[in-house]
This record gives structure tokens, sequence and C-alpha cells, in this order.
């Protein structure tokens, strides 16, 4: 809290003559380390809200936090009952769905801004640009971004967090985002949006990067880039256990 | 005590493998069976990503195998003959076993898939052992002395070709036969994860006539290699196969296996059957419901294919 109150005045101090307000921020880590103890982490994004000549508006700010991993490709299914049995039957393939989606704002993003601007800035689950590329019709696809969206939510993957933003003295915001175990590893990318009266105000964005560390990053990438010699060790690792075991249960048990 | 494993990209309860690694060896040391057929399920069942349950699975099993099948070796309980033979066609069948997967991945059809092979073989194979488990038990009961059927080989298999000596199964067959049952078991290894004992043991018995002094050794000497193959395709086709869940499952599964080996003495080899019959019986239902009930998630999602 010292270091956010030191921040605030400083930032009161050389408040710019700009006609536009910016946003500083910061965050807990920049870098999140997957390691065997990796259970799942918390991120806790702050920052300030720089108004031209120091002086805040009357109405308090909107403010907009996201945390957004890499996107990639990917195929939704939806099972059917077929023949007493739940298959995969239909399916949709979206372009760019975020592995990684978290949203935390100081109201509900419909109060903060119009359809249109947050689809833009991809604020709120419901505005992803998801680019789905199996032609059917748009009642279809909107089922299956549906679907996509609340399993993503159960999994901890697709977070919305309608009232997750503090405001302190109309200046100070934070958020913290929960990012669970399973959470893909690549860049990640902070986006602070600053809206008033229906319009982004202001941005600003921050990389973070979450990759695995130590012994579990070593084992990954031995089991991608040498997958053949990765078999063979698990193969005599597996060997060597059994064949240990065998001849201490034979000692003990003459 | 969590533990982030780096393959199946989650983080799991340390314990609850090594508990689950255990109940499985006990099962196995008990009834002298590879255990795959458990773990798989059970891994999918706490949810880790089919793919990897079976390809860590695999590798287990083959951990699980060595050991006894090191001792049927000493006591000269494998017909090595029979064990290359199998082990060929198990090579081949696994190659076949891993292009089905990948196909069958890119359905998306490879959960389903290896849920309704499941049901079927351990359905099948439990009503087999549970009828002959308590026909023979009724026969200990009324007190007759259990009929020995003479061993022979199955009539469609004497009609093969390229007949050869296996001078210590006491068969004079054709080549083709031990190939296919290799072949059919390794297509099982790879993509249930399993070792296939419990569906090759019978094979030998009934369809090729092995001696039965040797069909448990040559099976499980078979096992350690298909499984092993199995482990190498699934590394480096889909990088499946994860290490630290193995290792886990193999500690728990060792212990488990001399403790369950020593609890089989005190029970008698029918009663054993009967129990392992129930088991797998337990086992294919709890499988059928999962394919029948409505679903928790009707949705699923599928990372583009790497």
């Amino acid at each position: 809290m010292k270091g956010l109150f030191a921040l605030f005045m400083v930032l009161l101090a050389a408040a710019p003559a700009a006609a536009q307000p910016r946003l500083v921020t910061d965050m807990s880590q920049s870098r999140i380390d997957i390691s065997h103890r990796f259970a799942g982490a918390e991120l806790l994004i702050f920052g300030a809200i720089q108004y031209p000549g120091g002086r805040a508006p009357a109405e308090p700010p909107g403010i907009a936090v996201i945390l957004r991993g890499p996107a990639g490709a990917i195929t939704v299914r939806e099972k059917e009952r077929v023949a007493g049995i739940w298959i995969n039957t239909q399916s949709t393939r979206f372009e760019s769905a975020p592995g990684y989606y978290a949203v935390a704002t100081t109201r509900p993003v419909d109060d903060l801004l119009d359809e249109r601007n947050a689809a833009i800035y991809e604020i709120g689950l419901r505005n992803l640009q998801l680019s789905p590329t199996t032609a059917a019709d748009a009642q279809m696809t909107s089922h299956f971004e549906q679907g996509l969206i609340s399993l993503r939510q159960r999994e901890g993957l697709f977070v919305e967090q309608p009232y997750g933003v503090q405001v302190t003295d109309k200046v100070l915001y934070r958020a913290r985002l929960p990012i669970p175990s399973a959470v893909p590893v690549g860049n990640y990318q902070a986006e602070i949006y600053l809206i008033g009266n229906g319009e982004v105000r202001a941005r600003s964005t921050a990389p973070v990067i979450i990759d695995k560390t130590g012994f579990e990053r070593s084992i990954y990438v031995f089991a991608h880039e040498h997958s053949f010699l990765y078999g063979l060790s698990a193969v005599a690792l597996a060997l060597s256990m059994g064949a240990l075991a065998g001849t201490l249960g034979k000692r003990r048990a003459p | 005590m969590d533990l982030y494993l780096p393959i199946a990209e989650m983080s799991v309860n340390a314990l609850v493998i090594v508990a689950l690694g255990g109940l499985v060896g006990f099962l196995s040391g008990m009834f002298g069976v590879g255990g795959g057929f458990l773990t798989t399920p059970l891994l999918i069942f706490y949810g880790i990503p089919p793919a990897i349950a079976v390809a860590s699975s695999a590798t287990q099993v083959t951990g699980s195998s060595v050991s006894g099948a090191m001792s049927y070796f000493r006591r000269g309980q494998v017909d090595l003959k029979m064990g290359a033979v199998l082990v060929a066609g198990g090579f081949v069948g696994s190659v076949i076993g891993s292009f089905l997967f990948r196909w069958l991945k890119s359905l998306g059809q490879i959960d389903v898939t290896i849920g309704l092979v499941y049901v079927l073989i351990l359905g099948g194979v439990g009503s087999l052992m549970l009828k002959e488990s308590l026909g023979s038990l009724k026969l200990m009961r009324s007190g007759a002395a259990p009929s020995r059927k003479a061993r022979r080989q199955h009539p469609l298999v004497a009609a093969l070709p390229l007949k050869m000596r296996f001078p210590r199964s006491g068969i004079y067959i054709s080549l083709l036969a031990p190939l296919l049952v290799g072949a059919g078991v390794g297509v099982l290894t790879v993509i249930m994860g399993v070792g296939g004992g419990f569906i090759m043991v019978p094979a030998m018995l009934y369809l090729l006539g092995m001696a039965a002094s040797v069909v448990v050794g040559t099976s499980l000497f078979q096992i350690v290699f298909v499984t092993a193959v199995a482990t190498l395709l699934h590394a480096s086709q889909s990088q499946t196969v994860d290490i630290p869940l193995a290792v886990l499952l193999l500690v728990g599964g060792v212990v488990g296996a001399q403790v369950g080996a020593r609890a089989a003495q005190s029970l008698p080899p029918e009663r054993l059957r009967l129990f392992l019959a129930l088991l797998v019986l337990a086992v294919a239902i709890r499988l059928a419901i999962g394919l029948t009930w409505t679903p928790k998630e009707l949705f699923s999602i599928q990372t583009a294919l790497s």
C-alpha cells in the first residue's frame, strides 16, 4: 500500500496538461512460473488514472481490466444421444479462441459501454471475437459459442467479474484475477481501459508471461523436442522401477 | 499434496494418484493381472484427459509386468519362440492401433470409442469368467473332480497354413494364429492402455491350445515388449506420456502388488477368479453408465491437432 501511495503522490505532482486522461499500470508479477507446486495463482493488477490538470470528474470512472491468453484454433463438439449412447455429433471450429480470458469491471459491461465499443475492444465474454469458420447458421454458431464460454467458465479459464475492479478516490484502481492450475502457457497481455460516457477514454497494456519452469519445463521441452528419447526414458524408468520392486519384494519374502 | 503434471497440464493430488496406483497394484498382485484395465478408467474418472490416461497407463503396465515376467522366465515358464511371434504381431498391431487412435481423435470419437471398447471387452470377458468360476465353485461343492477338457486348437486355427513347431508350448500350429492374436492385443494396448493379459491368456488356452504352464509367463513377456512400444508410439506421435504421472502410479503399484500377492495366498484360486470376474464386470457396468447417462458437460473442446 505504501508503494501505491508513493505512486499516487508522484502522479499527482507530475500530472501533465494533456486533454485526455492517462492510465498507469503495474501488477503483482509480470511472470508466472508453473513449477511442480503450482496449483493456480492470483494476479493483482493495479494502477492510477492520471487526469488532465489533476482534477477528477464528478462521476466515478469506469474501468475494465482484462487478462488475455494466447489465442488459437479449437474445435467445439456437442454430444447427442445416439442409440442410447452419448456421442459427439455436431461440431464448430473457432479460429481465434483465447485459451484464457478474464475481465473485471467496475460495473457490468452492459452498463459501462455500448455493444459496438464492447465488440471493438473485446470487453466482456459475450463480446469475444472467436471467428467461427464452420459454415452454419447464426443460431447454431451462437449455440456453440455459449457452450464454449460456459464450459471454459466452469474450468476457470474464462472469468467475468462484474464488480471486480475497486476504485479508491476516483484515482487508484485494482483488480484480482484468478488463474487456475490448468492455464495454458504462453504470452499473455493485460489490458486496462478507462471508460466514460460509454466510450473508451484511455487504454494501457502490459505483457505477462506464463511459463513452466525448472523440472516441469525440462520435462515438457524434452517430451516435445526429443519425443522418441523421452519415450525411451519412460520405458527405461518403468522397467527399472518394476525390476527393483520385484527384487526387493523377493528379498523380503523369500 | 498438490503436484503439477507437466504433460497433462493440470494439478493433481499426488497422494490420491499413489493410492490409486496402490489399489490397482494390490488387485493386480492378488489376481495376477496387469491392471491396466483398471488404471485407465480410474484416471479418467479422476479427470486426467483420456489420451494421457491411456498412454501413461501403458507405461505403468510395462513396469508392473516386468518383475512377473522375469520370475516366470527364471522358472523356465516362458516360451521364447512363441513370445517372439506374439511380440512381432504386437508391434504390427500397435502401429495399426496408433493410426486408428489418431484417426478417431481427429473425428472427435476417441473418448466414446475407448469407453465402448472397454464396455464390450470387459463385459464379455467378465461374464465368461463369472460363468466359468461359478461352474467350478459348484463342482467343488458337489465334490466331483473338475473334468479337464483335452487341450486342442480351435478348428479354424488348425486350418491355417504356414505351420510351425513350438516345443515349449507343446503345439504344432500355423505361424499366422499367434501373429493375429499378438496384433489384436497390440491394437488394444495402444487404444486402451492395457497389457491385454485378460484377453491373451484365454486366447492362448482356447484358440491356440498352448500348455497351461507357459501361458501366463509368455503373456507377460509379450506385454512388457508391446506396452513399451505403445509408450514409444504415444510419446513420439502425440506426446501424451506423462512421466511424473506414470512414476506416481508405479510407486503405488509396486508396493500394492507385493501386498496383494501376499493376500492372495490365503484365498482359494476359484474364489479369487470369482472376485476378479465381479470386479471386471463392475468396471464394465460403471463405464456403461457413463456412456448412457446424460453427461454433465455436453460440450467438449479440442485444441488444434499438433
